[in-house]
C-alpha cells in the first residue's frame, strides 16, 4: 500500500482512501480494541447516572509547547467530566481535517490523544472523520464528547460566605505558552502550557474530603477571573483575590506586562477553581501538593458577603481593584 | 520594592485630610490603567480627583487618519498596525471590519516587523500605520531609515505621529478645567528628557511629577504632587530618576529629528496643535504613505453623541458618558477611548464594570 504523505479529499470519501486510513491510522494508534467500527458505540455503564459533555478544538497553531490539539481535545473533555464529580469513561473523536494536511500531523496529533486518554483512564469508542477543501478550516479542528459515572455525590453544593477560593497552580501558562509561540518570543524559552488530565488529582481531594468541596471548574478561555464570575453572579456574595497569593510565573507575568494582558483572564488547561469550606482548607491545599498537577496549589482568597456579584483584587498595597467578566477574550482562538 | 515601605505610603495617602479639592492630571494611558491595576486608585482620600488626559495614542487619533489608512490599504496595499488600531471606528468603518471583507492588515508588534514584512511581499506595497508619542517615534523613523539603506521600494509609513507636551500646553492655554498638577509620562519622559516639561512649571506655575509605573511609584509620585500643591510650591520632581534623564535619550531624540520634523496636528477632541505632530523630512518623502498613495478620501464624522473629545481635553470622566457601557463597549466600541488597552474608558470599564 502506497503511504500517503498528505490529507486529500479523497480521505473523506468513504471509500478506500478513507477505510485505509481510519484502519491503518487512526483506530491503529487510537487502539483498535477501543474504537468500536459500528454506527455506535456500545458500553456498559456502572452506574445510573452519568455525566455526559462535549467541546470543540480549534487551536492555533496545533502544536505549541507543552502539547497540541489531541492532547488538549482529550484533557478538555475529561476535566469538564471530572470537575462535576464524575469518573471519566468514554470519549468519542470527531475528525474536520484540512485538505494538505500532512499525515505525519495527523498521527503525531492521534499519538498524543492516545497518550493523554491512557493516562486519564479513558477510551475513544467511537469517532468520525470529515475532510473539508483547502481554507475551509484550519488544518484540523478536533469534537469530543464525554461520558463519565458519577460513584458518589456531584460537586455542586451551597456556597456561603467565608469558604475559600484554591487553585491548583501557576495561572495563566497555557494562553501565554500558546501567544508566544503565535509570536515567537524569545524571552519565553521553557514556558509550556499546562494541558493535563485532571481526574487523578481531582479524585485525591475528593477521597479525602468528598463534601469539604463545594464548586470546581476548570478555568480554561477567560481564565480564572471569569470562573469567579461566573460563581459570584446574581449572588448576595462576592470574591475577594489577594493578589500576593496568587500563583504567576514570572515569564508568564513578562509576556502579560508586555501585551497589557491579566494573567487572571489567560486561558488554563490544567486549571481548577475549587471553592471549599474553609475549615478544610489548607488539608486541601496539602493534598493537592501531594499530586504533580496540584504542586503549586494555593489558597488565593476567599467568599465575602457585602461585595455582592463582584469580584475583587486586593492589590500588595492593600487596594483594591475590580475583576469583571471581560467583554472578549484577550486571545484568539486559544482551544 | 520593599513591601513594609509601600504599604506605609499607600497608608499616608489613604490617610490625607486635603483642605480642599486638589484636582491632577495623568498624561499617560499607561498610568491611566496602572492607577486602577494598582489599586492605588482606591486609596485615594477624599477630595482627591484624577483626570484622565490625552495620553493614549490611539485615542487622540483623529477618524481622518483610519479613514486615509482604509482608503490606502482599498488600493490594495498590506497595512501594517499595532493591534489597538484594530477595532478603532473610523468614520464609516474599521480596520477590523475592513480586514474581515479581506483587506489585508498584519497585526505587528514594531515597526521592524512592518519591514520584515515589506520583504516578505516584495511585489505588494507594505504600509505601517505609524501612531504613537515619542516613545515610538524613533523605532518608526529606525524603521525608515533601514529602508531606505536596503532601498526598498514598496515600504511606506502613514505618518500620525505626536508630541506631547504641547498638547499639555494647549490644555493649559485653553483653561477649560481646572487643574492642579500633572503626574507626567515616564516612558515618554525617558526619550524627551526631564527639561522638556520646565514649561509647566516656568509659563504655567504648576507642580507636576514624572513618574514610573510600578505600585511605589505611582504612591510616591501622587504623595509628592500633593505635598506640592498643598503648600503651593510649583517644581518639576523626577521621581524617575532610574530611568529619566534630564537631557533624555539624545541618540533615540537624533533619529527621530533625523527622520521626522515637527508640524501642526489634529488631536481628536482637541483640534490642531502647532508643533505637536511628527511629519517625515522631505528627503524621506518616498516613504510617506499620504504622498505615496493619492487616495480620495471622504469628509471625516464622528458618531453624534460619543464624548471621547470632552473627555480627553479632561472635561468628563469616563461614567459621564451616556454611551459608556451601553452602547459603547470594549468588543464594540464606538469611540477610541474604550477600545486601546490605555484609553480611559477602557480602564474603567476593565477595572471599575458598570456602576
Amino acid at each position: 500500500m502506497k503511504r500517503e504523505t498528505h490529507i486529500r479529499s479523497g480521505h473523506g470519501s468513504g471509500g478506500r482512501l478513507m477505510n485505509e486510513m481510519i484502519d491503518g491510522i487512526i483506530r491503529e494508534i487510537l487502539g483498535a480494541e477501543n474504537v468500536q467500527l459500528d454506527d455506535a458505540a456500545i458500553v456498559d455503564i456502572p452506574s445510573n447516572r452519568i455525566a455526559f459533555t462535549t467541546d470543540s478544538y480549534t487551536i492555533t497553531p496545533i502544536f505549541f509547547p507543552g502539547g497540541d490539539i489531541g492532547k488538549l481535545a482529550v484533557c478538555g473533555t475529561v476535566n469538564d467530566l471530572s470537575v462535576m464529580g464524575a469518573r471519566p469513561l468514554w470519549l468519542s473523536c470527531a475528525l474536520i481535517l484540512e485538505e494538505g494536511l500532512a499525515m505525519d500531523d495527523l498521527e503525531q496529533v492521534l499519538r498524543s490523544m492516545k497518550n493523554a486518554a491512557d493516562t486519564a483512564g479513558v477510551r475513544i469508542v467511537t469517532g468520525d472523520t470529515k475532510v473539508v477543501g483547502k481554507g475551509a478550516a484550519d488544518r484540523m479542528y478536533i469534537n469530543t464528547a464525554g461520558i463519565g459515572v458519577i460513584e458518589g455525590s456531584i460537586v455542586r453544593r451551597e456556597i456561603t460566605p467565608g469558604d475559600a477560593i484554591i487553585v491548583n497552580g501557576s495561572i495563566g501558562d497555557h494562553g501565554i505558552a500558546v501567544m508566544a509561540a503565535r509570536n515567537n518570543f524569545s524571552f519565553t524559552h521553557g514556558l509550556v502550557s499546562d494541558c493535563a488530565p485532571l481526574y487523578g488529582m481531582i479524585s485525591a481531594v475528593r477521597g479525602a474530603f468528598p463534601e469539604a468541596v463545594k464548586f470546581m471548574r476548570d478555568a480554561t478561555r477567560g481564565g480564572v477571573a471569569s470562573v469567579l464570575n461566573e460563581i459570584v453572579k446574581n449572588r448576595p456574595w462576592g470574591a475577594i483575590l489577594k493578589e500576593k497569593s496568587l500563583p504567576v510565573k514570572g515569564e508568564v507575568q513578562a509576556v502579560c506586562d508586555l501585551l497589557g494582558i491579566d494573567p487572571l483572564y489567560a486561558a488554563n488547561e490544567g486549571k481548577v477553581v475549587c471553592v471549599v469550606e474553609e475549615s478544610h482548607a489548607d488539608d486541601i491545599v496539602r493534598i493537592l501538593r501531594a499530586t504533580e498537577e496540584g504542586a503549586d496549589a494555593a489558597v488565593i482568597g476567599r467568599i465575602e458577603s457585602g461585595f455582592s456579584g463582584k469580584v475583587v483584587v486586593e492589590t500588595a498595597i492593600g487596594g483594591k481593584r475590580m475583576l469583571p467578566l471581560l467583554a472578549e477574550e484577550q486571545l484568539p482562538r486559544i482551544c | 520594592m520593599n513591601t513594609a515601605l509601600v504599604q506605609t505610603l499607600a497608608r499616608r495617602l489613604s490617610s490625607i485630610h486635603l483642605t480642599g479639592e486638589v484636582r491632577i492630571m495623568e498624561v499617560c494611558g499607561t498610568h491611566t490603567a496602572e492607577f486602577f491595576r494598582t489599586g492605588v486608585r482606591s486609596l485615594f482620600p477624599a477630595g482627591l480627583s484624577l483626570i484622565d488626559g490625552p495620553g493614549c495614542p490611539v485615542c487622540v487619533t483623529p477618524n481622518e487618519f483610519l479613514d486615509r489608512a482604509i482608503a490606502i490599504g482599498k488600493t490594495g496595499a498590506i497595512l501594517a498596525t499595532f493591534g489597538d488600531l484594530l477595532k478603532v471606528p473610523s468614520s464609516y468603518s474599521s480596520l477590523a471590519k475592513e480586514k474581515s471583507l479581506g483587506m489585508q492588515v498584519e497585526v505587528v508588534y514594531s515597526p521592524m516587523d512592518a519591514l520584515a514584512l515589506a520583504e516578505q511581499y516584495p511585489d505588494r506595497e507594505v504600509v505601517f500605520l505609524s501612531v504613537g508619542f515619542e516613545t515610538t517615534a524613533p523605532g518608526e523613523a529606525a524603521a525608515v531609515l533601514r529602508a531606505r539603506e536596503k532601498a526598498m521600494h514598496n515600504f511606506s509609513i502613514l505618518p500620525g505621529n505626536k508630541r506631547t507636551p504641547p498638547a499639555v500646553k494647549a490644555l493649559l492655554d485653553a483653561g477649560e478645567v481646572r487643574i492642579d498638577g500633572f503626574i507626567l509620562p515616564g516612558h515618554v519622559s525617558a526619550i524627551i528628557g526631564a527639561d522638556a516639561w520646565e514649561f509647566i512649571v516656568r509659563d504655567y506655575q504648576k507642580p507636576c511629577v514624572i513618574a514610573g509605573f510600578e505600585d511605589f511609584d505611582l504612591l510616591a509620585s501622587a504623595l509628592e504632587l500633593i505635598a506640592m500643591i498643598e503648600q503651593g510650591q510649583a517644581e518639576c520632581r523626577n521621581s524617575y530618576a532610574r530611568v529619566v534623564k534630564k537631557g533624555g535619550n539624545p541618540r533615540a531624540m537624533e533619529i527621530m529629528h533625523r527622520v521626522f520634523e515637527n508640524a501642526p496636528s489634529v488631536w481628536r477632541g482637541i483640534g490642531s496643535i502647532p508643533e505637536s505632530g511628527l511629519v517625515l523630512r522631505d528627503e524621506f518623502s518616498d516613504f510617506d504613505a499620504e504622498k505615496k498613495f493619492a487616495v480620495d478620501v471622504m469628509p471625516a464624522k464622528e458618531h453624534p453623541s460619543c464624548r471621547c473629545g470632552e473627555l480627553l481635553r479632561g472635561l468628563i470622566l469616563p461614567t459621564e458618558c451616556p454611551l459608556y457601557g451601553k452602547a459603547c463597549l470594549p468588543d464594540d466600541p464606538v469611540g477610541p477611548c474604550m477600545v486601546s488597552s490605555e484609553g480611559p474608558c477602557a480602564a474603567y470599564y476593565r477595572y471599575q464594570g458598570v456602576r
